[in-house]
């Protein structure tokens, strides 16, 4: 019977692939986002920052800003499930330099931001959900809160074009 | 609009700490049409392979673009807040061009403001993005 993974190597290899997928990209680390994992679920992290601010008198966060937090969180999260099982299987392999080149990502159709509250000059965090990946296209549903995760200050839903499957 | 009114509204969106961070110039703000560019820079890449940039930047000055262009309308609202945007993306932007959008609000009611933009890059044939948005408004000064 075979052994299970040692645990230090399976979060080794999901935190790589996690960093590979977003540290690549200028505009997640211009923006400063993170992602908390627990197992495969993610969770998008927005620190506060100045220069995040949309209007100095309140002051909020740019609307911009909000829309950019929850397409980011949408897109990992949606990269994240479909390249799942390979990064499970080893087919991908984060933690080898350069020998796996960035996946393609999904593509945004478009993109629908529900503005609930205005966003307060502070942490702001983001769930996304699939709610369909076919071989082509994807639907997905993200939730962004801040002090209360009952109290949504922006929800968004989002279309996205699949990058063709390698193989 | 007066031109001191064109001015303070031009100082109050350079004013934006976001905006300007991202370098953003609004270069036309009249009767409910704004137009403001956004320069090219790698800080807004978002696919590191062929240098287009990600789509939330574009989100970002189609957002700021839409307030303007309520701003600026004859009907004079006090401020705004975006209720909905919506962005359709129906092409990569030209990696090294800058984007120019430009939004016109073309409805305003006692309590929301209606307002659809278009993004461009040197290919002003065609559109980069389009964006449709709901927008609050406030006490009319």
């Amino acid at each position: 019977m075979k052994r299970p993974e040692p645990v230090q190597v399976v979060k080794q290899r999901r935190d790589a692939a996690l960093t590979g997928l977003v540290e690549g990209v200028p505009y997640i680390q211009y923006l400063g986002i993170t992602f908390d994992r627990r197992g495969d679920e993610l969770t998008g992290i927005l620190p506060f920052d100045d220069k995040l601010i949309g209007n100095p008198l309140l002051p909020a966060l740019h609307g911009g800003v909000t829309a950019a937090f929850l397409e980011v969180t949408a897109i990992i999260t949606l990269s994240w499930s479909y390249l799942w099982e390979d990064i499970e299987s080893g087919a991908l392999d984060f933690a080898l330099p350069d020998a796996t080149p960035l996946p393609r990502l999904p593509k945004t159709i478009d993109f629908t931001v529900d503005y609930l509250r205005s966003g307060l000059p502070r942490d702001a965090y983001a769930r996304a959900r699939v709610n369909r990946c076919g071989r082509r296209y994807a639907s997905v549903h993200v939730e962004g809160w801040q002090d209360n995760r009952d109290r949504l200050f922006a929800q968004a839903t989002g279309h996205f074009l699949m990058p063709p499957r390698r193989d | 609009m007066t031109s001191s009114k064109v001015q303070v509204a031009r100082q109050f969106i350079e004013a934006i700490p976001h905006s300007r961070d991202l370098g953003m110039q609004l270069t036309d703000l009249e009767d409910g049409i704004a137009t403001i560019l956004l320069p090219y820079d790698k800080k807004l890449i978002g696919d590191p392979d062929t240098g287009v940039i990600h789509g939330g930047a574009v989100s970002a000055v189609m957002d700021t673009c839409c307030g303007a262009a309520v701003m600026s309308h004859p009907s004079n609202p006090g401020g705004t807040a975006t209720i909905d945007l919506r962005i359709d993306y129906m092409r990569a932007a030209t990696p090294g061009q800058t984007i120019k959008t430009v939004a016109t609000c073309y409805h305003v009611t006692r309590n929301v403001a209606f307002v659809r933009a278009v993004a461009m890059d040197a290919d002003e044939e065609n559109p980069v993005a389009t964006a449709t948005g709901t927008f609050t408004v406030e006490g009319r000064r």
